[in-house]
């Protein structure tokens, strides 16, 4: 027996919308599988599952907001079918064990999905939203996520007023995209909760996180002259993005200086042995998400560009795994593209680092008393001091160049 | 109530049921009083002061102290045809007659199939407030409000005094008359045709949006003193009289709060198990979902009544109490 | 006033169809106790049984001056006096299965048997609390200017309730014509009269609120009716409630969950040598006034009326359960 709960996609999300079930009652499931949409401010999701067996019980239906934790579905494993049985029966019992299920629900997702830790701000928003059921109900009828309204009342509870004033507030950011979208009322609303998630998490960073930025310069003139050779052998389809090799170098000198790829939790410093690198991809309507790549170091270039491809293309169509929306051990941001010189990132907690790239540009370099014409990145790091310190920092950089310079090592 | 003129006439709350019991004795012969000094004495809130003159002893009985015995007396004559008003002098004492009103009056109609109802009526002085201590300020009528069988009026006006006991004497069944001692003293204009009234429905006192305040009995008065006094803070109370406690007028109560969204029960009973708590649940399970704050109580403290003065009244509920736990429901000022 | 006991010498001038009456109503009560022990054994009546045997000539006895119109208040050992007042078997059988065709519908049970039409008032099973409401049916006779009398009847376990006590001081008070019949068996429930009260005479306490009063053998039919019909003359002439103390005697258990431990095996087979029953048919014999074939006779009857009442019983119906919440309050409107 196992309760599929609405998984927590990040610090900042507290509830989502089920769009969607991939399976019925019966089906046979195992770990992996996608047997569910769902709809969070940041964009839609599917959701893998962690337990092999049988769906027993679908609990929230198509179209229903919840909260990160409720129970979605039960699953029965394969070797307790009496169990399963029971479960059906007594009705009472089940509910029951939801509720006890939704108290213990930070442990709960951490047995889930192993790699997610339990983000302070996740075990936060678990909290059983206080809503008068006056303004519960207007909510629903009004069609307003409770998740996102500040409570006015005793002890914060959101009431009618509030959610009046919600609804009010929405009317007016409605009113403001119509003119030029006038028929994407419902992707205006994706952007708002985007906006508002981004918001919440940068807040919490620049709150909360003590950075320290350094900045270094690369030559990329070899490493850029050996991908457009590469590129010269390969079909139009297989050819090669500088951010692999950017992503690939990071990858590579976090395995040299580990501190920087890891969370900061609880007042302590976790390192992860697994390289997930998020990857900051803009989208063309405006917002940003952040999805990870696993396990950067143990891929190919090949593979790494594959994995590239496929996860902007899924990025941009809006379906990108859960795992994909909470793995991320470390984010490198690339503004190249738009002209920026520098980056200076803002690091997505609990992450305790963000690699900045900026463009690629051809600068005068002297080199061994020459002077030439080279093509230079900027990189920087931004790293959370509470974790490193500017030394560690420095290295890591360092490290990067390195592997920049010489991509024979990569 | 009726409106049938605007002639009134001055009178106190005694006199009005007084009035009533005269009314009922003149209509119908089958009417009598009985019970503990409602004779010479003339009652002991002088109630029925004059009565033993004008009908004489035997429609107007004085009683041994047998309150068992003259309330069971009193179910047996409405069996017998009669139609008999029995005052027990205060609820306190009604505890010794409770087997009568709760095992015999109230299980009657239902243990024989329906053959004999017992159109009993028995009047009854209640509440605190008056340094009687422990023993003399019971308000138990949201107690007896639980036993199916009876009826369970408290009446807070001079209408309701005046106008229940009619329509409680042509009732087929037992009904109980709760009269708060504090109220008997209570004056104000009366029509001058004022007569039976209706005792199924609630009444709504005051009109109201922000919250709704139900109550009975004497808490009335604080509860509309209360209303004064929040308008002023701009906060508008609808105030409910419940009148009848059992049975119930759901409808006028649940629709209130499902306009107003918010519920505050001023009972003057103990709050474990009292009338406010079942009000309370009813509110939750018919219009939870107008509830815009939680259901809030004010009961008397759950003390025996104390004798010193200012214990008493802050074991009572209080006007100042209605007010600012209604500032802080309503959240304006609070 | 106490009155003793009264002597057998006006039974010899008993009718022999009034001797057969009042036997037959013994032997039916009886057989019909019988009956429901069987039945409540199979299940069939639940809840608590009382059981009357042994004091049947009380119940037969007092319901001989009885008029019509007036009424009745019994205990919950009260089959005995609803068949001798003349309800049906058939519809007390019923109720203590639960029937709707039963005379309190299946509402009240075994303990709560009422009928309308020959005006008896229960079947009350709180022990004291008849005798308050019969003091106000009698109010409401006198004050309405009728000639009716109300017989209370309760246990010498209800003498030491307060309710006893000031139901016979108000009937006395008011002269309200109440018979208080106490049928003494010595027993509530399983604690003996002598460690219930300090005065083992109960006619004494009756004196002492000035009522009069009288004790009777309430093992002797005859000496039961002359004892109530005296009592009845005296509360229908407007003297005031009377006290009637009937010494009798139950065969059977307290209810049917009762070992007994409270009395001897040899007490019961002593007092069973005086079952009313036996001995009013031995004298009737004696008498030359019947024969074993007229008792044998009698009991067929008996037992075709208690298997008519059985039968009438099983064929009953259950009231259905939408009905559940009738007759909590009346149905029909204020007047």
């Amino acid at each position: 027996m196992a309760e599929f709960c609405m998984p927590s996609l990040g610090a900042d999300m507290k509830a989502a919308t089920l769009i969607e079930w991939k399976v019925k009652p019966g089906d046979f499931i195992k770990r992996g599988d996608i047997i569910a949409v769902v709809e969070a401010d940041k964009g839609i999701i599917e959701i893998e599952v962690f337990e092999e067996g049988v769906v027993d019980k679908i609990i929230v239906p198509e179209g229903k907001n919840v909260p990160v934790g409720t129970v979605l579905a039960i699953i029965s494993s394969m070797k307790e079918p009496s169990e399963t049985k029971e479960e059906k029966i007594v009705e009472g019992q089940v509910i029951e064990k939801k509720e006890t299920a939704l108290k213990l629900e930070p442990e709960k997702v951490l047995v889930q999905e192993k790699p997610v830790p339990p983000l302070p701000e996740v075990l936060e928003g678990k909290k059983h939203f206080k809503v008068s059921p006056l303004a519960r109900k207007l909510a629903e009828e009004l069609n307003i996520d409770v998740s996102t309204i500040q409570g006015s009342g005793a002890d914060g509870i959101i009431n009618r007023a509030d959610v009046e004033k919600a609804a009010k507030e929405r009317e007016l950011k409605k009113k403001i995209p119509v003119t030029e979208k006038a028929k994407m009322p419902k992707e205006v609303e994706y952007q708002a909760g985007m906006r508002r998630a981004i918001a919440a998490a940068m807040s919490r960073s620049n709150r909360d996180i003590p950075h320290y930025y350094l900045e270094t310069r690369i030559d990329m003139t070899r490493a850029l002259q050996w991908l457009e050779a590469e590129n010269q052998k390969r079909s139009i389809k297989e050819r090669l993005l500088p951010a692999v090799l950017l992503l690939k170098a990071v990858a590579r000198a976090l395995k040299d200086v580990p501190g920087l790829n890891g969370y900061w939790i609880d007042e302590r410093h976790q390192m992860k042995d697994e390289i997930h690198i998020g990857f900051a991809i803009s989208l063309r309507q405006g917002g940003l998400v952040v999805p990870a790549i696993h396990n950067v170091d143990k891929k190919s270039i090949d593979e790494l560009m594959a994995a590239m491809s496929d996860l902007i293309a899924r990025t941009r169509a809006g379906r990108l795994r859960s795992s994909e929306m909470t793995d991320a051990t470390v984010t490198v941001t690339s503004l190249g593209d738009l002209g920026v010189e520098t980056v200076y990132g803002v690091i997505y907690p609990p992450q305790v680092a963000l690699v900045g790239f900026g463009r690629i540009s051809e600068m005068p370099w002297a080199e061994n008393g020459m002077l030439g014409i080279r093509r230079i990145l900027s990189a920087t790091l931004a790293a959370d001091h509470r974790a490193t310190d500017g030394n560690r920092g420095a290295q890591f950089l360092g490290s990067m160049k390195r592997y920049l310079q010489e991509v024979s090592m990569l | 109530m009726n409106g049938k003129t605007r002639e009134t006439v001055k009178t106190t709350y005694r006199d009005a049921i007084r009035e009533a019991i005269r009314e009922a004795m003149r209509r119908d012969e089958r009417v009598f009083l009985m019970g503990e000094d409602v004779g010479r004495y003339g009652g002991c809130f002088a109630v029925s002061k004059g009565l033993l003159e004008e009908f004489g002893p035997e429609r107007i009985r004085d009683t041994p102290l047998s309150e068992s015995t003259f309330v069971g007396a009193g179910i047996g004559a409405a069996l017998g045809g009669m139609r008999p008003i029995v005052e027990i002098m205060t609820v306190n004492f009604s505890l010794l007659a409770a087997d009568q009103i709760l095992n015999t009056a109230a299980t009657y109609l239902h243990m024989s199939g329906g053959l004999f109802n017992v159109p009993l009526v028995i009047r009854m002085a209640t509440g605190g407030g008056k340094q009687l201590a422990a023993q003399h300020s019971h308000s138990l009528e949201g107690w007896y409000a639980h036993i199916p069988g009876i009826k369970v009026l408290t009446p807070a006006t001079l209408e309701d005094a005046r106008g229940m006991l009619w329509t409680a004497l042509a009732d087929p069944d037992p009904v109980l008359i709760f009269e708060n001692s504090t109220l008997y003293n209570r004056e104000g204009e009366l029509s001058v045709d004022a007569g039976a009234v209706d005792i199924d429905h609630a009444r709504i006192c005051r009109q109201g949006n922000d919250i709704t305040i139900i109550t009975y009995g004497a808490s009335l008065y604080k509860v509309l003193d209360a209303a004064d006094i929040l308008e002023k803070s701009g906060i508008s109370a609808e105030v409910i009289d419940l009148r009848t406690l059992r049975p119930l007028d759901d409808a006028a109560y649940l629709s209130s709060v499902a306009k107003t969204h918010r519920a505050l029960i001023v009972d003057e009973g103990w709050r474990s198990g009292s009338i406010s708590a079942e009000v309370s649940a009813r509110i939750m399970e018919g219009v939870f979902y107008e509830l815009d704050c939680p259901v809030e109580r004010i009961c008397t403290a759950e003390v025996p009544m104390p004798y010193a003065s200012h214990l008493e009244q802050a074991a009572l509920p209080q006007t100042e109490t209605i007010v600012t736990t209604v500032k802080r429901m309503v959240r304006k000022n609070g | 006033m106490n009155k003793q006991e009264t002597t057998q010498k006006e039974t010899d001038k008993i009718s022999r169809e009034h001797a057969l009456h009042l036997l037959y109503q013994m032997l039916l009560i009886r057989r019909f106790e019988d009956k429901s022990a069987e039945l409540y054994s199979a299940m069939k009546i639940r809840g608590f049984l009382h059981l009357y045997n042994g004091e049947e000539a009380v119940a037969v006895g007092v319901m001989q001056s009885l008029k019509p119109e007036d009424a009745i208040v019994a205990t919950y050992r009260e089959h005995g006096q609803a068949l001798a007042r003349g309800i049906s078997a058939g519809a007390i059988m019923a109720e203590m299965y639960g029937k709707q065709e039963g005379c309190s519908r299946g509402r009240g049970g075994s303990m709560h048997l009422f009928d309308a039409k020959t005006r008896f008032y229960g079947g009350n099973a709180i022990v004291g609390c008849g005798l308050p409401v019969a003091v106000g049916l009698a109010l409401a006779d006198k004050m309405q200017g009728k000639k009716n009398v109300t017989c209370c009847l309760f246990g010498d376990g209800a003498v030491a309730e307060g309710e006893f006590h000031e139901s016979l001081n108000l009937a006395a008070l008011w002269k309200l014509p109440v018979l208080f019949f106490c049928e003494n068996n010595l027993y509530a429930m399983g604690t003996a009269l002598r460690y219930s009260h300090s005065v083992a005479d109960l006619s004494k306490k009756a004196e002492s609120y000035a009522v009069a009063s009288a004790s009777v053998d309430g093992m002797d039919i005859l000496a039961v009716e002359s004892a109530a019909k005296e009592a009845v003359e005296y509360v229908r002439g407007g003297k005031g409630p009377y006290f009637l103390e009937f010494r009798t005697y139950r065969f059977r258990a307290h209810s049917m969950f009762d070992p007994q431990l409270y009395r001897t095996k040899e007490e019961v087979e002593e007092w069973k040598k005086r079952d009313p029953i036996d001995t009013f048919a031995h004298r009737l014999i004696k008498q030359g006034l019947i024969n074993d074939e007229n008792i044998k006779e009698l009991e067929m009857k008996v037992e075709k009326e208690v298997n008519d009442a059985v039968a009438f019983a099983e064929a009953g119906t259950w009231e259905p359960v939408e009905d559940l919440t009738r007759f909590v309050y009346s149905e029909r409107k204020r007047t």
